[in-house]
């Protein structure tokens, strides 16, 4: 903690309250070492326990034969479809999702709580239901699928349709990363901008964005993350063929059929190899860029600068 | 918080007390859709076995995709009995020591207490034409069929299509998977399970014909009307089983092996064939087939044993990783 008011990534109400604890230097939890032997238990029993026992269940076939599973041609083709897919869904939530996240924080405009209420429906919607509703809508005599397919564009049952139904899923992990952190961005650090000369493109892409980048990160690693392991809505719109529209959790599915578990694991620890991967070089261009932030002036001075005044 | 623990002994209570007025208590592990067939049958058994015995009998349902429900009976799911539609997967149960090794000599008809067979469902009027397996190969027709490596009923009707191009002039294993290349290019999806196939070929109208069981026309015709498609029945296709058998592990432990054995056995008698038949499933009971023969017209068909030897060798043959669905789209 630098003393900096920007935290990224976190809720509102825990920034506030690191902030007012710093200050005080009083800890409501208790002592150190029984919260971090604490949080070791946990994580261990929630998470490392089940990872360690699958990384054993695949130690069981040897290296070579985890990547004769991993680059078998159907295998490849699945790698690419999932991580392509959750790459374009992340990535068009990270535009979509910061606009939503900026209308929500910004205007005050009737129905906003009922608009904010939206955006965590796809966490609450079970995951078949949501495939299946879009399957129904963008199959050719869908709602939005009579008047797309005329013009070439089938979404169900293409890899398109994967892309719509992890965008889908996925957005409310941008948006509520995003909000606290808008919240944070006082409109007087806009004004300030503005009155010092900056145009509105100089305000967003030197003053706003930076501060709003490390957890537009965040929100697309969640994103992304979560895209990667989805099932339940994808086999409904994707249409499964092989080659083509399989995500690899079915290729998980189809070796458990086979009554295949070892395979099955194989290929879920290469991908989760491959995930946390992605999630580290993610995570370290986020701390790259919160590092360059935090190192450098208060928004205020930025806003200066962006204006071309010098402080 | 009080109202929640209320609520939780209430529960538990009358758990408790279901089991304690109940003398024994059988849980049947059976697959997807077969609710309907045992909603019905497991209060005709709880009659039957009251008036035999004495006993009341407590009888729960556990249903789910087959494969799953069967791993699940392996990692120590405490089922009396399992219902499947797939030999193979009580073949994976005798092979872990679960179930008997001659499981289908135990009961009469391969233990499969009622069958049924792979037929087409096509628009009305039939515009594509489509007869046989041969039509649904030709070039603009779409065919929707749930995913062959993924899913029993996409598995049936890629055996059928298989036993269909072996019995033609000159037919082997070659020319057969040449056949199913063809077949399964006019497949523009594979759906997620059988329902899901049905939905994507009656609501969302694609795909000239869906290849479904015999008995799910009957629920298509109940959920969307009889008046919207056709059954087609090919010249040959498969006669599809239902196994049952009992889990003489958890029986043995349970202590309730002659009201497992009673219960599968009551399937066979004409009050079990006979609810199988109004759920338009095929009876063994010749009697009754002929009582309902306006459900069930006569269409030629084979069994999985006869063309393939096996439900787990025509498995190992096709659907393993490897196999033939595989070297249709991975030539290697």
């Amino acid at each position: 903690m630098s003393g900096s008011p920007y935290f990224y990534g976190q809720p509102e109400f825990l920034a506030k309250k690191t902030e007012t604890m710093a200050a005080k230097t009083h800890r409501v939890l208790p002592g150190f070492g029984l919260a971090l032997g604490y949080t070791l238990v946990y994580l261990s029993l929630l998470i490392l326990l089940p990872l360690g026992g699958m990384i054993l269940k695949a130690s069981e076939l040897g290296f070579g034969q985890i990547m004769d599973i991993a680059l078998g041609e159907r295998s490849l083709a699945a790698f690419r479809v999932t991580f392509g897919a959750s790459f374009l869904a992340a990535a068009v939530n990270a535009v979509f999702g910061l606009i939503v996240a900026w209308i929500l924080v910004r205007y005050p405009f009737p129905g906003k709580r009922f608009v904010d209420a939206l955006v965590d429906l796809p966490f609450a919607l079970p995951t078949a239901v949501a495939g299946i509703t879009l399957a129904t809508l963008y199959a050719g005599n869908g709602w939005l699928g009579q008047y797309l397919e005329p013009l070439g564009i089938k979404v169900a049952y293409t890899p398109l349709g994967i892309v719509v139904a992890l965008t889908f899923i996925t957005l409310p992990f941008v948006v509520r990363t995003l909000q606290p952190v808008i919240e944070d961005i006082e409109t007087e650090v806009e004004e300030a901008a503005a009155s010092l000369g900056a145009s509105r493109w100089q305000t967003f892409v030197k003053v706003i964005f930076p501060a709003i980048f490390p957890a537009l990160l965040t929100g697309f690693a969640l994103a992304f993350a979560r895209a990667v392991g989805e099932y339940g809505s994808v086999i409904f719109i994707a249409g499964n063929l092989p080659l083509i529209s399989e995500i690899t959790p079915l290729l998980i599915i189809s070796k458990l059929e086979q009554y295949d578990v070892l395979g099955a694991t194989a290929l879920a620890v290469v991908m989760l190899g491959l995930s946390f991967i992605l999630l580290l070089s993610v995570n370290l261009l986020q701390w790259w860029a919160a590092n360059r932030h935090r190192n450098s002036e208060p928004l205020e001075v930025a806003a200066a600068k962006a204006s071309g005044v010098t402080a | 918080m009080s109202h929640f623990r209320k609520s939780i002994a209430s529960v538990l209570l009358s758990l408790v007390a279901s089991a304690a007025l109940a003398d024994a208590s059988l849980l049947n592990t059976s697959y997807d859709v077969a609710r309907d067939v045992y909603k019905d049958y497991n209060p005709m058994f709880q009659k039957y076995w009251k008036a035999k015995s004495g006993e009341s009998i407590e009888l729960k349902q556990s249903h789910g995709g087959s494969t799953k429900q069967v791993r699940a009976v392996a990692d120590g799911l405490e089922a009396d009995v399992v219902t499947m539609n797939q030999a193979n997967d009580i073949e994976f149960l005798a092979e872990k020591g679960l179930v008997a090794k001659d499981w289908a000599k135990k009961f009469p008809n391969n233990a499969s207490p009622y069958t049924s067979a792979m037929v087409f469902i096509v628009r009305k009027g039939n515009p594509k034409a489509i007869k046989d397996w041969a039509d649904i190969a030709a070039p603009g027709v779409q065919m929707i069929i749930p995913h062959p490596k993924n899913t029993g009923n996409g598995r049936n009707t890629y055996l059928s299509a298989w036993a269909w191009a072996l019995k033609q002039p000159g037919g082997n294993d070659a020319k057969a998977q040449e056949f199913l290349g063809k077949l399964l290019k006019n497949a523009p999806l594979f759906a997620a399970g059988g329902r899901d196939a049905t939905t994507t070929f009656m609501q969302r109208k694609m795909g000239d014909v869906l290849i479904t069981f015999e008995s799910e026309a009957e629920m298509i015709a109940k959920e969307f009307g009889k008046g919207d498609f056709e059954v087609i029945y090919p010249s040959l296709t498969m006669q599809t089983e239902f196994p049952v058998a009992v889990v003489e592990k958890v029986v043995d432990k349970k202590g309730t092996r002659k009201q497992a054995q009673a219960y599968l056995e009551y399937l066979w008698s004409k009050e079990g064939q006979e609810n199988a038949a109004q759920n338009y499933l095929r009876p063994r009971d010749a009697e009754l087939l002929k009582k309902y023969a306006a459900n069930f017209p006569p269409v030629k068909t084979f069994t999985v044993d006869e063309v393939f030897g096996s439900a787990s060798k025509a498995f190992a043959a096709h659907f393993k990783d490897g196999g033939s669905f595989d070297q249709i789209y991975v030539a290697k």
